[in-house]
């Protein structure tokens, strides 16, 4: 069952669109917002709610990357691996995080804090390597600041 | 010179709000639209000559003059800024909508006025949620002010506008994939023709244009075309913002002349190449575009200099390559993400696209052969335009043939060594 | 036609149509996977490429996708030029990157689209060396088997599912080469049209889940042009046997019928022909059960009981004209009866008449596909003639298509025209007193009662024309959607009015009639289409038999020294006592048929009639039109064509007329003698004597194997391929080795094109119409000249009104479990519903019954046990009884009835 909350922002997505389907981007993401990841619930519910079938739902959310389908830990941790920060090292950055996590990229931290992904430009190649954290965007992460960047997430 | 597009932008970006933004000249261009009939818009942008900054560098008022207008012109019409800023290494439309967001509402306006759209989206990428948050407010600000909604100014006119924040994926950035991420479909592309000018988002009629095309139009329309291509040092038009990635002393943006050379810009600009390492080539305007080396540095940095020496302004942000960088890592990273972002739809790309990125993992693993440099080649061409159905893949083999022409020998090298020779073992 | 240049070579060509459609017309060999002839172009997989040139000067040219290039004046393209061979060469290379090249295991082996274009374009060695990509499959229910790493992602299936039969649970998943095809989970497809995906496939990722249960290479199979029996439509298929058993069927296609479609009963049905249940052998009474006896015994006894007069026949819409008439022969005109519930015969002769009479024409499927404004009244066509519903699904297209042209977008271009169409509907009224299968695509749907259906029905067409019956008392509502209705009706081009017996409703018919003829007095070319319950029901009707009641009263009066029932199971037509009644009351009761029905068990004689696999026959469709169906293999046994067992009982009675009827050409002429309305029926296929280059047509593809061992267990010397006397088609790979005309091609074949897609050799032109025109004839037109005096028929009906006590029961259908032949194939019986009743959601709460409950039914003085369904939609005070479903009684419908809580 959607909350009301849930309800209420979805729906509010109606009048910018001249027909329901268009708002199932904004309805994931809205569910995802509040839940971290959609669950096959979840999604039989917006379909519903937007006159879709479950399968046409599905076929959109497993089109895009930042729809979770499976679940995440409390705070997500995106490590841009495209051109720039790859140049800038973002493969050292990688193995260090996974090597302080202890996990794989797709992986979620065995206490549920973390899950890591890769993650494609974001958009800030002048202070590569970049990554983001939930909504936060940190920039020139090396090594030694990742402590201090981790820290801040319990 | 003269900052056009980011006099109001600082350092640390604080919010440009509306009476900050009013205060330099803004919506001065959207007044004056609205004095005009719409086919002066249009015609105005025509002269001034600005093409498109998505990478393409369509002409824009051409683009415009498309749309069917009036009475009996299909309804509602649409306008979509697209900020989708995909592409690896490009990063200027984020510094437009943070920095200034009042300059894209503005254009959005006066470009929607031109075309008599009734409805704007902003496609704004998923991850940027700063940039979000500065144009839900800039659009609040514009709606209260009457830039926005019903009878604009009083002039009669009005716009809606609203942001889609995406899902992600490359592929949103290609005009037509994004207007079926904005009807709620996979982001396939689209058949053209017919253009989204006559038959797009919803089946009507829709402009799409990228963030800094847009943020050019009032500058434009407020000072005149001539005006506009007075900034230039070349044929096209205006300023341009560029950009430098990649392990320069000062990486970057810089609101230029259209047409500065690219040694001004990496040498002057982006202050030179790091201490220890040397330049090698660079991607001049994204992922997408054809590797130039040492001998183009002095190549002006526009759509038509940039092609005659056979790459892509593209977005002008430029990604450099130094010489403690494999150009073979760097093209299996850049295959990597096009192979990744390949939507699925036609054959030459998900097989091709797929293909190379296993082909250069290969080689970067040692597992390299000679009959796999081969393959890359015929990749190349079996992506090339035309033969596939959007601009994604041949935009994606772009480097990979370019980085075959001019680094050749290091290609070979990881074959020969079975190993790539920039890794620490 | 517009004049373009292949490989310099200068062609005339249709203008409105893609240049891949083009060059296959003119018989090029072209490559390609995404685009379908029935689904346009979308240009996904690039494998159609060819070259196209400025003109004459220009020598370099560049590709484009011939499938994406409109035909146009002077156009020059090169299918043969190095670069673009090579460029397809390299696509195909592509699209098998990530193929499990597993095609000895893989059922689609031997007639695979992908094989076909694999050796057209050269490619047969791999040079991916790197990891493919792999899928998990997923269960898809009875009729469809998944396995996706046989995809090369042309779409075409979700094109097909989706976008063209209107199925949402079937998607692409996921992106780059890891796009999925599937459903969101496991489970059965919903779309009654699913099995086409087996076709749609061009690689082996959807196949038939039915054959893989006795799987054999299609050039391993003997096939042989049929019509399918399981409804009244009449769509063309292709059966394939062997060693005796069927083991699929697949498409025929028929320009005008079922084009490229069939729908899944027609299509996962013809197992009932391997059914457990099948009389193989002679049955005769002894010791109070039916015991196998020999021919000659069975005959013998048979002529002494046609030694007595008053033999009475009963006929069946299910066989052939040539069956029923042979029966009539038997017994004699007035003694031949039809074996259709009477409100069905009565309606049926009505249908007939209005057709005959005019003004409106009954269209084809493929005419109804293009009608433009559609009201249909009182039927489910999905339940009860399937493929119609997916031509009516097309219809709504048809307005749509000027928002493309005013685009100019032509119409092939299927994306860019769904694209700039977007949800936009052409007109579709339906009215039913329940939710149909076609309600997602309708404009507007009126759910009332059969009467309250009619009235509509003469409010339109009074609507339409003053001088049309006048309705009394109607609502408002029903005014002004009448006044839609008929406004829809008059703006478009081709209206169509459908309907049928489903209600068992004269006046529904009479409503039906009355609009199209006022669509025909408005200048209108209107079609009327009406659905007819089954395979011969028209045929049956034309041959004149008296009204089975009749029967049962001469049964009563103890007249009946015999009864022969042919194919019928007279349960299915009447309330079981008054059926019990008739076959108490003959003294002998003689049935043919090739199933131990429950008619059959209460026989004396039971003779093993052969089906349609087994016989040669004619049966005339909702459109009129007779068509030919043809042997597929020589049953076992003493199996036989119901004609050739009543022709051996009409000998041994001693009729000497009957010697003459020796194959099925004498009894096609005899009949067209007899019945003047039938005496097209000889031209409905070429006759047994009919030659090609003096030779048979082989039902057998020529890479037939293991002729010469496959009876090696019963004798060491090969047989003799079976005589057939019947027709110009041989048992045999050996015959003419070409294109046969249309009524005779057993299984679509070509050089290099082994896949069902080699039909575009076939036809004269790509979705056109076969070489030689598509085959039948049709039986029925309006009367020339009726136009002007077409009178409006009938009158509308009384309002509807809710009673207290009782409710209003009016049948329901199901594709899967209302047909009597195909509940008995395995893979249908699995999705045939359990007996229930429906009742409205909003009587059920006062009833206080819930979703479930087992409930009472009274009606027409029969009570049975049910289950009860919900159905919100359902108006107050009606019921629905589902017909023909296995556990639910006989009944007249519709009828009051009772229904309590137990
Ligand atoms: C794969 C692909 C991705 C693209 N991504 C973007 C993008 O993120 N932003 C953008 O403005 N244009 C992008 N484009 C270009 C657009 O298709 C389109 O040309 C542009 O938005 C038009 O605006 P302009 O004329 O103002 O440049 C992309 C093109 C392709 C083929
Ligand atoms: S080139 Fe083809 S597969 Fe690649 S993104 Fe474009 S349409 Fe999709
Ligand atoms: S058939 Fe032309 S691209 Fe697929």
């Amino acid at each position: 069952m959607l909350s009301p909350e849930e309800l209420r922002e979805i729906e509010s997505e109606f009048p910018h669109y001249p027909n329901k389907q268009a708002v199932c981007i904004d309805a994931m993401k809205i569910v995802q917002k509040h839940r971290g990841w959609v669950s096959d619930e979840n999604l039989k519910d917006i379909a519903e709610l937007l006159g879709m079938s479950v399968d046409e739902l599905d076929g959109v959310a497993t089109f895009y990357n930042l729809i979770f389908r499976k679940p995440v830990g409390r705070h997500v941790i995106m490590v841009c691996d495209s051109v720039s920060c790859w140049v800038m090292g973002y493969e050292r950055l990688r193995k260090e995080l996974k090597n302080r996590l202890g996990i794989q990229m797709g992986e979620t931290t065995a206490d549920g804090r973390f899950t890591l992904l890769p993650i494609v430009c974001l958009g800030a190649c002048d202070r590569a390597p970049a990554m983001t954290v939930d909504e936060d965007l940190h920039l020139n992460v090396d090594p030694q600041k990742l402590d201090g960047v981790l820290e801040k997430y319990k | 010179m003269e900052k056009v597009l980011t006099k109001n932008i600082q350092p640390d970006l604080p919010y440009v709000d509306v009476k900050a933004y009013e205060a330099t000249g803004g919506y001065q261009g959207l007044r004056k639209a609205l004095g005009m009939t719409p086919a002066e818009v249009v015609e105005v942008v025509k002269q001034s000559n600005l093409r498109g900054r998505g990478g393409a560098g369509f002409p824009t008022g051409m683009k415009w003059s498309f749309v069917p207008m009036g009475a009996d012109a299909p309804r509602p019409k649409y306008l979509v800024a697209n900020a989708d800023e995909m592409e690896p290494g490009t990063f200027k439309d984020r510094l437009l909508m943070e920095g200034d967001p009042h300059q894209l509402v503005e254009g959005m306006a006066v470009a929607a006025y031109a075309i008599q759209a009734d409805v704007a989206y902003i496609f704004l990428r998923g991850e940027y949620l700063f940039s979000a948050e500065r144009l839900r407010r800039a659009i609040a600000e514009a709606y209260e002010n009457h830039y926005l909604g019903k009878n604009i100014l009083g002039s009669g006119y009005s716009l809606e506008m609203y942001i889609h924040l995406s899902a992600g994926r490359y592929m949103c950035g290609e005009e037509t994939g994004l207007l079926n991420a904005l009807e709620g479909k996979r982001a396939n592309p689209r058949t053209k023709p017919p253009y989204p000018q006559v038959s797009g988002l919803f089946g009507k009629p829709t402009i799409v244009q990228n963030v800094e095309t847009l943020c050019n139009v009032p500058h434009i329309v407020k000072n005149g075309a001539d005006w506009f291509k007075s900034l230039s040092y070349t044929q096209d038009g205006g300023t341009k913002i560029y950009g430098a990635s990649g392990k320069v002393k000062r990486p970057g943006l810089w609101e230029l002349p259209m047409g500065t050379t690219i040694r001004e810009i990496l040498e002057v600009h982006a202050g030179g190449m790091q201490d220890g390492v040397r330049f090698r080539g660079l991607l001049p305007g994204g992922a997408s575009t054809d590797f130039l080396v040492e001998e183009h540095l002095d190549v002006k940095m526009d759509f038509t200099e940039v092609a005659k020496v056979g790459s892509r302004m593209g977005t002008g942000t430029m990604i450099i390559l130094d010489n403690q960088t494999c150009p073979v890592g760097m093209v299996r990273n850049l295959e990597h993400f096009f192979a990744q972002e390949s939507c699925g739809w036609c054959t030459p790309c998900w097989s091709g696209l797929n293909w190379a990125e296993k082909a250069l993992t290969a080689l970067e693993e040692g597992q390299g052969q000679p009959a796999d440099l081969e393959h890359l080649s015929f990749i190349c061409n079996l992506c090339a335009p035309g033969n596939t159905f959007c601009a994604l893949a041949p935009g994606a083999v772009e480097p990979l043939q370019s980085a075959l022409k001019y680094f050749r020998e290091d290609f070979d090298r990881h074959i020969a060594e079975k190993r790539c020779p920039w890794s620490s073992q | 036609m517009t004049k373009v240049y292949v490989d310099n070579r200068p062609f005339e060509v249709r203008p409105d149509q893609c240049m891949l459609q083009a060059c296959l017309t003119l018989g090029f060999d072209l490559p390609y996977f995404c685009w379908h002839p029935a689904l346009g172009s979308v240009g996904a997989c690039r494998q159609c490429a060819v070259k196209q040139y400025k003109d004459e000067n220009d020598k370099k040219g560049r590709i484009v996708m011939s499938c994406m290039t409109p035909v146009a004046e002077g156009l020059r393209i090169s299918i043969h030029d190095p670069e673009v061979v090579a460029f397809r060469a390299a696509i195909i290379e592509g699209l098998m990157e990530s193929h499990p090249h597993d095609c000895p295991v893989c059922d689609e082996g031997g007639e695979c689209h992908l094989q076909d274009m694999t050796v057209m374009t050269g490619h047969n060695y791999r040079r991916y060396r790197f990891n493919k990509r792999t899928f998990r499959n997923q269960d898809l229910g009875p009729f469809v088997n998944h396995e996706m790493n046989r995809c090369i992602q042309c779409y075409r299936c979700v094109r097909y599912y989706r976008e063209y039969a209107g199925g949402r649970d079937l998607k692409e998943f996921s992106m780059r080469n890891q796009v999925y095809f599937g459903r969101y989970e496991d489970g059965t497809l919903e779309n009654e049209f699913a099995g086409n995906l087996v076709e749609i496939c061009p690689t082996g990722v959807f196949t038939d889940k039915t054959l893989k249960r006795h799987y054999t290479r299609k050039w391993d199979l003997q096939f042989a042009p049929s019509i399918c029996v399981h409804c009244g439509l009449g769509c063309n298929t292709s059966p394939g046997e062997r060693y005796g058993s069927l083991r699929r069927i697949v498409n025929r296609y028929h320009g005008e019928l079922n084009g490229y479609f069939l729908c899944d009963r027609g299509r996962f049905s013809y197992e009932f022909v391997n059914s457990e249940r099948r009389v193989r052998q002679p049955l005769l009474r002894q010791d109070n059960g039916l015991r196998p006896t020999s021919k000659a015994a069975v005959l013998d006894r048979l002529k002494s009981i046609l030694a007595f007069g008053k033999v009475l026949g009963i006929g069946s819409p299910r066989a052939s004209l040539e069956a029923n008439f042979a029966l009539r022969a038997l017994v004699g005109a007035e003694r031949f009866f039809a074996g259709t519930a009477p409100a069905e015969q009565r309606l049926t002769s009505l249908m007939l008449q209005i057709l005959r009479e005019g003004p409106a024409r009954t269209p084809s499927l493929h005419e109804i596909e293009l009608s433009d404004a559609v009201l249909i009244l009182g039927e489910d066509v999905t339940q009860t003639a399937p493929r119609m519903a997916l031509a009516l699904r097309q219809s709504v297209r048809q307005q749509t298509f000027q928002i493309a042209e005013k685009l100019k977008i032509p119409l092939w271009l299927d994306h860019a025209v769904r694209e700039a169409v977007q949800e936009e509907k052409g007109p579709l009224f339906i009215a039913a007193p329940y939710v149909t299968r076609l309600d997602d695509v309708a404009r507007e749907t009126y759910r009332a009662a059969p009467q309250e259906i009619a009235r509509l029905g003469f409010a339109v067409a009074h609507a339409l024309d003053g001088s049309a019956p006048e309705v009394a008392g109607l609502s408002e509502e029903l005014r002004n959607l009448a006044g839609r209705v008929a406004q829809a009706l008059r703006d478009a081009k081709r209206p169509l009015v459908v309907s049928g017996p489903s209600l068992n409703s004269e006046s529904v018919i009479y409503a039906a009639a009355n609009v199209a003829s006022a669509l025909c007095r408005a200048g209108k070319p209107a079609g009327l289409s009406f659905t007819t319950p089954e395979c011969n029901s028209v045929g049956l009707n034309l041959m004149g038999a008296r009204p089975l009641a009749e029967a049962m009263e001469a049964a009563q009066k103890g007249e009946v020294e015999a009864l022969v029932i042919l194919e019928n199971d007279l349960y299915r037509r009447a309330p079981r006592q008054q059926v019990d009644a008739l076959l108490k009351g003959a003294k002998h009761v003689i049935v043919l048929d090739s199933l131990l029905t429950p008619t059959a068990s209460q026989a004396e004689i039971v003779l093993p009639a052969g089906t349609f696999a087994e016989s040669d026959g004619t049966l005339v469709n909702n459109e009129g039109r007779a068509q030919r169906f043809f042997q597929v293999f020589v049953p076992q046994g003493d199996i036989r064509e119901s004609w050739r067992w009543l022709r051996e009982m009409m000998i041994a009675a001693g009729r000497r007329e009957a010697a003459a009827l020796e194959t099925l050409d004498h009894v096609d002429e005899a009949l067209a003698q007899a019945l003047p309305a039938l005496a097209a029926v000889t031209k409905a296929a070429p006759s047994a004597s009919f030659r090609e280059a003096g030779a048979k047509i082989p039902r057998a593809p020529h890479r037939y194997s293991g002729r010469t061992a496959m009876h090696a267990n019963i004798n060491v010397s090969e047989p003799k391929p079976p005589d057939d006397p019947d027709s110009p088609l041989s048992f045999s790979m050996e015959g003419y080795p070409d294109q046969p005309p249309s009524p005779l091609i057993p299984f679509f074949w070509s050089p290099a094109w082994n896949s069902i897609q080699a039909v575009n050799k076939f036809q004269e032109e790509i979705a056109g119409p076969l070489r030689g025109g598509d085959p039948g004839v049709r039986l029925i037109e309006p009367t020339p000249g009726s136009e002007a005096n077409g009178a409006y028929r009938g009158a509308p009906p009384e309002a509807f009104s809710v009673r207290e006590e009782e409710r209003f029961f009016v049948p329901l259908y199901h594709i899967f479990g209302s047909e009597e032949l195909s509940q008995q194939a395995p893979a249908v019986a699995e999705l045939i519903p359990k007996p229930y009743i429906a009742i409205a959601t909003e009587d059920a709460a006062r009833l206080q019954l819930k979703e479930g409950d087992e409930a009472e039914v009274r009606l027409n003085g029969s009570t049975q046990r049910l289950a009860i369904r919900l159905r919100e939609e359902m108006p107050k005070g009606l019921a629905g009884l589902p017909v023909g479903l296995p556990g639910v009684e006989t009944v007249e419908l519709p009828a009051w009835g009772k229904i309590t809580r137990v």
